[in-house]
């Protein structure tokens, strides 16, 4: 069974003013079947806790250790870590022009299983989740997101994650501009991918309404670059409620 | 994918010293003073590499050119000819000293001719060969598609030495020619070529310059229209390393009304090295418009892109239009460094770093690529693009 182990994780990133300490020691375990919703402030430092763990250059690890399934996470490189079973579902996917969809999914996948996918299996299994996610095919020949909307960004993104299959997916943001019809396209793809009971999901996000698609089994509450309450799914509904004022002194509501 | 450091190309920070429109032409180097280099046209150019090409170099050898036509079709005329033949110079005149230089010094002049309504589909080529390490050769070519004719040229550049040429092209009403100009030279060789376009009635030519190899290659496409409802498209390929200086200048000369001109060039540059050790490449691209070019349709690009710190790319387009009455005209350059964004992004789906990095720069030049209808060619460019990302294990 998969298990992402993060323990007193801290990252700092380059200012004009030197470094700045963003995550303060974050303790986190994922499991396999497990989803699990980081919740909490603009600023708080929850995206950043992604792009640490996905091995973004930016952002430099200070202390503590990420592992998976017992494997030093931190020591390998960006594409080894998505190779060893990580994913993350970017908040804003970046475009490249020139290198068609399916040209960019066919090297992923054929780096990521360790060899080509058989050619007439690849082009149905895409055809299929291109449908599930209502995607039109004619997207597979255009540029990687370029000039997609940010709705049709995020839809690809959880195409990718259906392709690729990793152990643990962590899904930046994955909910926020999208509309209720591309909220609900999103998340049941989501569900898809859970449902097999081996993947792990961590999910980032700042609103409740994508974890009344996706209820988790873990809600996190993260402010000041750590986590700083845990519970169940009623912790969601109670954040709702009343805002991450108790945690940030301030009022901000957790919008919905 | 350059948004990290775009900056504003030099659009405003150079004064042309005078109008495309007045500029100096002549076919007898005498006409011409020796450049010092401090001249706007040669400010980028390395002279002190140019082999004495500018001062008066006399030729040492000779550079061969074979031609390779297609057996099955008829229609297309090979020939060697002497100075004095009065079809030469008809596509234009020496620009610049050392395209005058060329011309007062070639002894015997290769034409091709595609006659009229011909087509041909399997592409001619012609293949040029520097006279070797050490030499200095001239050369002249021409490339004539009579009424309705079409056909695509590859002009091939290879080998070493010194060589100055003039290449013309001569399109009469209604021909579509198809040219793609490789130098894919060996390290040493430095080549300072002009080419003249001369573009009949409702004629289309389709130019592009690929540029590989060479220590010093210094290229000067100039298309004007003869008539109206013409077309033009320049493009541009070049890959340079360190120590490499290539240099693109493209002028569209728009004097007739109804013509339209799309002029892309992309290059890439990599390696370490500092002054005349870093890549470097220069793209100047001069349009204008005349009074009488009403209904004129432009638009030209130069992006490039640098793989590694220390290369120097050179970006300066230049729009002078005469008349109100156009129907569109545009510009746009920009340099930008690898974007680790999208390396980032790639490596996040599981791709290596050195295959992402070539994704990137593949991509990069599609757009260009995709121009290329001849397919064995654009194969073996995508293949040459592959093997300069190769050679510095990028």
């Amino acid at each position: 069974m998969a298990t992402l182990e993060i323990k007193d994780l801290r990252v700092s990133v380059a200012t004009d003013d030197g470094p700045k300490e963003i995550l303060k020691g974050v303790d986190l375990t994922v499991r396999a079947g497990e989803t699990h919703a980081i919740m909490g402030p603009n600023g708080s430092g929850k995206s950043t806790l992604s792009y640490a763990v996905a091995g973004h250059p930016k952002y430099e690890v200070t202390g503590g250790t990420v592992t998976l399934d017992g494997e030093d996470v931190l020591e390998m490189s960006v594409d080894e870590r998505a190779r060893a079973g990580l994913f993350l579902a970017m908040q804003y996917p970046v475009e490249v022009p020139g290198v068609s969809m399916s040209n960019f999914l066919r090297t992923a996948a054929t780096a990521v299983r360790g060899e080509a996918p058989k050619l007439r299996t690849w082009v149905k299994e895409v055809k299929e989740s291109m449908k599930e996610l209502e995607i039109d095919p004619a997207f597979a020949e255009r540029s990687v997101n370029e000039g997609f909307s940010g709705g049709e960004k995020k839809r690809h993104e959880i195409l990718q994650l259906a392709l690729l299959n990793p152990k643990i997916a962590i899904l930046d943001e994955t909910d926020s501009g999208l509309d209720v019809d591309a909220l609900r396209v999103v998340s049941e793809g989501v569900s898809r991918f859970r449902a097999s009971g081996e993947s792990g999901v961590l999910l980032i996000t700042h609103y409740t309404r994508i974890l009344r698609h996706i209820t988790p089994d873990f809600v996190h509450v993260f402010a000041g670059g750590r986590i700083v309450e845990s519970g169940g799914s009623e912790l969601a509904d109670q954040l709702e409620a009343e805002g991450y004022v108790k945690y940030t002194g301030a009022a901000e509501a957790a919008g919905v | 994918m350059t948004a990290a450091v775009d900056k504003p190309h030099s659009h405003g920070a150079v004064v042309p010293e005078a109008s495309r429109a007045e500029w100096f032409t002549s076919y007898d180097v005498a006409a011409f003073e020796v450049p010092s280099g401090r001249e706007e046209i040669w400010r980028f150019t390395p002279m002190k590499r140019l082999a004495g090409l500018h001062t008066g170099a006399e030729a040492s050898g000779a550079a061969s050119v074979e031609v390779d036509a297609p057996t099955e079709t008829t229609g297309i005329t090979v020939e060697t000819v002497q100075r004095g033949d009065s079809r030469l110079g008809a596509a234009g005149v020496p620009a610049d000293r050392v395209a005058a230089q060329a011309y007062s010094s070639f002894t015997a002049a290769t034409v091709v001719t595609v006659a009229k309504e011909t087509q041909v589909a399997t592409p001619v080529t012609i293949t040029v060969t520097g006279p070797g390490a050490g030499k200095v050769a001239y050369g002249h070519l021409q490339v004539r598609a009579e009424r309705f004719a079409e056909a695509v040229v590859v002009i091939d550049h290879r080998g070493s030495g010194v060589y100055a040429d003039n290449v013309e092209f001569v399109l009469a009403d209604g021909a579509k020619l198809t040219v793609v100009s490789i130098q894919d030279w060996a390290d040493d060789a430095v080549h300072v070529s002009a080419h003249h376009a001369r573009i009949g009635r409702d004629a289309v030519l389709r130019h592009t310059v690929v540029t590989l190899g060479g220590d010093v290659v210094r290229i000067s496409p100039t298309a004007a229209f003869a008539d109206k409802g013409a077309e033009v498209e320049l493009n541009g390929l070049y890959f340079a390393d360190a120590g490499q200086h290539f240099e693109h200048r493209t002028f569209v000369d728009h004097a007739v009304p109804n013509c339209t001109s799309n002029v892309v060039y992309k290059g890439a540059l990599q390696g370490d090295g500092e002054g005349d050790t870093a890549a470097h490449t220069v793209w100047v691209g001069d349009v204008l418009i005349r009074a009488a070019a009403e209904g004129t349709q432009t638009y030209e690009l130069n992006r490039n892109l640098l793989l590694t710190d220390g290369a120097r790319a050179d970006s300066v387009p230049n729009l002078e239009i005469e008349t109100g009455e156009i129907a569109g005209a545009g510009h746009a350059s920009a340099t930008g460094r690898f974007d680790d964004e999208q390396l980032f992004y790639l490596q996040a789906r599981g791709i290596p770093e050195d295959q992402a990095r070539r994704l990137v720069v593949r991509g990069f030049f599609h757009e260009l690529l995709m121009k290329i209808q001849v397919p064995e060619v654009r194969e073996r460019l995508e293949a040459a693009i592959e093997a300069e990302l190769e050679a510095v294990g990028a």
